[in-house]
């Protein structure tokens, strides 16, 4: 597994203001395996395993989303394929040049990508587009889009000389619907397009800038959207891309350099992501990359998510604004403080009144001078810095073996922080490793219990049920997911209820139960 | 953007299109693509451009032009490419600097005008674009002219009714170019990029009432190479209320 520092979060802004906040110094993490590709196809599942294919043959396949390895080149190999599934039949557009901008798409089919699947077999279906080398098109780079309003199949394609196109392709084949219609033109100087629909819109996400030169590639996915397919399609300042519009969608930020070749991977209820690959990653001596990220949505437009990086974090349930914590006696920060400001007294001691403006700066219950004391009485404080509350100078009166979770108001305490951080060797989703999650400076593991509710253990043993799958919606808040449930198959997520207790039950995207905030102590 | 495949790598890219590639070639073509990132992408390979008409760009039929809808600035004089290396700042600078003809920085020339550059004989053309761009991969092509690690130099004049103060020069080209107004430079962007609109904007300036020269070079590494040039007024708005004109055109 391979971490990274996060050195420049390019983090949305609503993502700050809705409060997941990540640390700078927090640890980011790359796909793991052998993930070296250029121009992937949108990943593809089949039988369980995800699949992408690059430029030159070469193809990634994983288990899990997280781990790749080195797959089996397809039946034609190109320039930049892409990958859908339709029917029985997964579809492949891939594409050479044979002059400057003479080129052709051809697409191959196979029932099964698994080559040791029986329908595995790469069958040839023909050239669907192409360019003769005169035309202001150069037609390479497909992107394939299944219109979800109405079935039809379309076929974006193009790279910088000229225009990127849009043909029709007949869904029960594969192959060009119409070969005497007229391409449309969608957008200029650019490449790697692909299209994608969400309420109500079209999305055009092509690549600009310069590709294939490491870490001084200016590689970067920017859109337009339209309310048809056949566009136009304009960016947020109502650019025309047929007139070099584009909004940006994602370029090089944290470790790596030039994003290009979007694809969506949609895993359904409400969580969505997007494959593509860096030109370069210095983590991995410059070499061009698979990654996948999330795909957020915010005032109508497609946004990069960031996967979950490793640190502490309070765990904020979006519907109740309370904070996930161990269920034991809260000690406030600084200690407990008497009414009127008296160190250690008992409940109820006289005050000294509400900010009396005689109080004297820096009395017997404020801080010396300088150190912002309030004065004497209530809010005066009790001197000097209180510093942060960490679990050993509290945990010693935690009950030993297990201990429930529970909800209750963030106070900074230290039951209420959860240090969040890879669980080794232990898989992952697409993105992402599985976490351990932990209450910070101590060993006790959130894990799930035999009856679907929360039990923290004391310490992290690697089970499955300490195992927990983290992922961004699209509204920027968390889901959170143990790998699995003791005695259960039925996938289960961290739920809200009501104000004060935490449960695990079935993931229900229209509702804000299950969606968290993760924010930094 | 896109890069020529030279040598042994063309030829592998060639097969790239043949089903089933064989192991062999397949593991050639990726160890030499690891070997040269520009190649990695596995784009279109160094065959000569076919001379083929620049189906974007005409012949100017009237003295004068005025912008298009958006503003853009339609009529030009091109220069025919100079060889040329190079797309950051200081190497930019450096090229657009180098004197390879007369008057370089002051010349307003006729459609036809030749100038020599070092040895070979250049020819300034008048064109319209059809476009808000002008396609100078378009415009090399016709001629049968390198499109590659080239300079093209290009200028208009613009006639402006008034002083026009508070405007800005604002450009996008693909890839490198340094721009000039009335012999001042106003304005560069540097680096392999595509041309994207307002790409780079000069500081406020003044069109004097009359003629305006607007001068630029653009500096193409490799593959697709164009321009888009327009004014903008106090409000960022596209200018208007000019003409271009490029003096007499060669029949």
């Amino acid at each position: 597994m391979r971490k990274t520092m996060l050195r420049n979060s390019r983090l949305p802004w609503f993502f700050l203001l809705c409060g997941a906040v990540l640390a700078l110094a927090s640890i980011a993490f790359a796909l793991d395996g052998q993930i070296g590709i250029h121009d992937p196809s949108t990943v593809v599942q089949s039988d369980g395993k995800f699949y992408t294919y690059g430029t030159g043959g070469s193809a990634l396949v994983s288990d899990d989303g997280w781990t790749w390895r080195r797959g089996v080149t397809p039946g034609r190999t190109g320039l930049a394929p892409d990958v859908i599934h339709i029917g029985d039949r997964y579809y492949m557009y891939v594409a050479a040049n044979s002059g400057v901008t003479k080129a052709a798409v051809n697409m191959i089919w196979s029932r099964a990508l698994d080559p040791d699947a029986p329908g595995y077999k790469w069958e040839e279906g023909g050239v669907v587009a192409s360019s003769d080398g005169i035309e202001d098109a150069n037609a390479i780079d497909p992107g394939v889009f299944l219109d979800p309003n109405d079935g039809r199949l379309w076929l974006v394609y193009g790279s910088y000389f000229g225009y990127i196109r849009l043909v029709e392709l007949d869904p029960k084949t594969g192959q060009r619907r119409n070969p005497n219609d007229q391409p449309r033109n969608l957008a200029i100087n650019c490449e790697a397009s692909d299209m994608i629909y969400h309420d109500g819109w079209y999305y055009l996400l092509a690549t600009h800038g310069s590709c294939c030169r490491g870490a001084d590639s200016g590689y970067q996915i920017r859109m337009g959207r339209s309310r048809k397919v056949t566009g136009p399609f304009l960016d947020h300042q109502g650019i025309d891309m047929l007139l070099g519009g584009g909004k940006l969608f994602l370029g090089s930020g944290g470790r790596v350099v030039g994003a290009g070749h979007f694809g969506l991977l949609d895993l359904g209820s409400g969580v969505q992501k997007f494959s593509t690959h860096f030109e370069a990653d210095l983590d991995r001596g410059g070499a061009s990359v698979l990654d996948i990220r999330p795909l957020l949505w915010k005032d109508g437009w497609p946004v990069a998510g960031e996967n979950l990086k490793e640190g502490t974090y309070e765990i904020e349930s979006v519907r109740t604004g309370t904070a996930l914590e161990l269920a034991v006696e809260g000690m406030p920060v600084g200690g407990r403080v008497a009414r009127g400001g008296g160190r250690g007294g008992g409940r109820g001691a006289p005050g000294g009144g509400r900010g009396a403006p005689d109080a004297a700066p820096g009395g017997a219950a404020g801080g010396p001078a300088g150190t912002g004391g309030g004065g004497r009485g209530l809010f005066a404080g009790q001197g000097g810095v209180i510093p942060s509350q960490d679990a050993a100078q509290v945990s010693m009166n935690w009950p030993a073996g297990n201990i429930g979770a529970r909800m209750g108001v963030y106070l900074l305490q230290a039951q209420q922080k959860w240090n969040i951080a890879a669980a080794p060797n232990a898989g992952g989703y697409p993105g992402s490793p599985y976490f351990k999650i932990t209450v910070a400076g101590t060993d006790r593991a959130l894990a799930a219990s035999a009856d679907s509710e929360l039990v923290v253990v004391p310490a992290f043993t690697g089970a499955p049920e300490q195992l927990w799958r983290i992922e961004q919606l699209t509204d920027g808040t968390w889901r959170i997911m143990p790998k699995s449930v003791p005695n259960s198959k039925e996938p289960v997520a961290l739920s809200a209820v009501g104000s004060s207790f935490a449960t695990l039950s079935k993931f229900e995207p229209g509702s804000d139960k299950q969606r968290w905030l993760l924010k930094t102590p | 953007m896109m890069k020529f495949i030279e040598g042994t790598l063309m030829k592998l890219v060639r097969n790239l299109g043949r089903p089933s590639l064989g192991p062999l070639t397949l593991t050639a073509f990726l160890l030499v693509a690891a070997a040269n990132t520009a190649a990695a992408q596995g784009r279109a390979p160094a065959e000569p451009a076919p001379v083929v008409p620049a189906a974007t760009l005409m012949v100017p039929a009237t003295p004068e032009k005025a912008p298009d809808a958006a503003g853009f600035i339609q009529r030009w004089l091109l220069l025919e490419p100079i060889d040329a290396n190079g797309l950051t700042d200081n190497v930019v600078q450096a090229t657009v600097k180098k004197v390879y003809f007369p008057n370089q920085f002051t010349v307003v020339p006729q459609d036809g005008d030749k100038v020599t550059v070092g040895g070979a004989e250049l020819t300034w053309h008048a064109v319209d674009t059809k476009n808000y761009n002008v396609n100078l991969f378009h415009f090399a092509r016709s001629l049968g002219k390198k499109t590659s690690n080239v300079l093209f130099w290009v200028v208009t004049v613009v006639n402006s009714p008034q002083e026009m103060h508070n405007v800005r020069l604002a450009i996008g080209s693909n890839a490198a170019s340094v721009w000039w107004v009335n012999g001042e430079e106003v304005t560069g962007i540097y680096g392999d990029r595509q041309t994207v609109i307002d790409d780079g904007v000069s500081k406020r300036l003044t069109l004097k009432k009359g003629q305006n020269v607007v001068r630029g070079a653009v500096v193409n590494a490799g593959g697709a190479t164009d321009f888009c040039v327009r004014f903008l007024d106090a409000d960022d708005k596209p200018l208007k209320g000019f003409t271009v004109s490029v003096g007499g055109v060669r029949k």
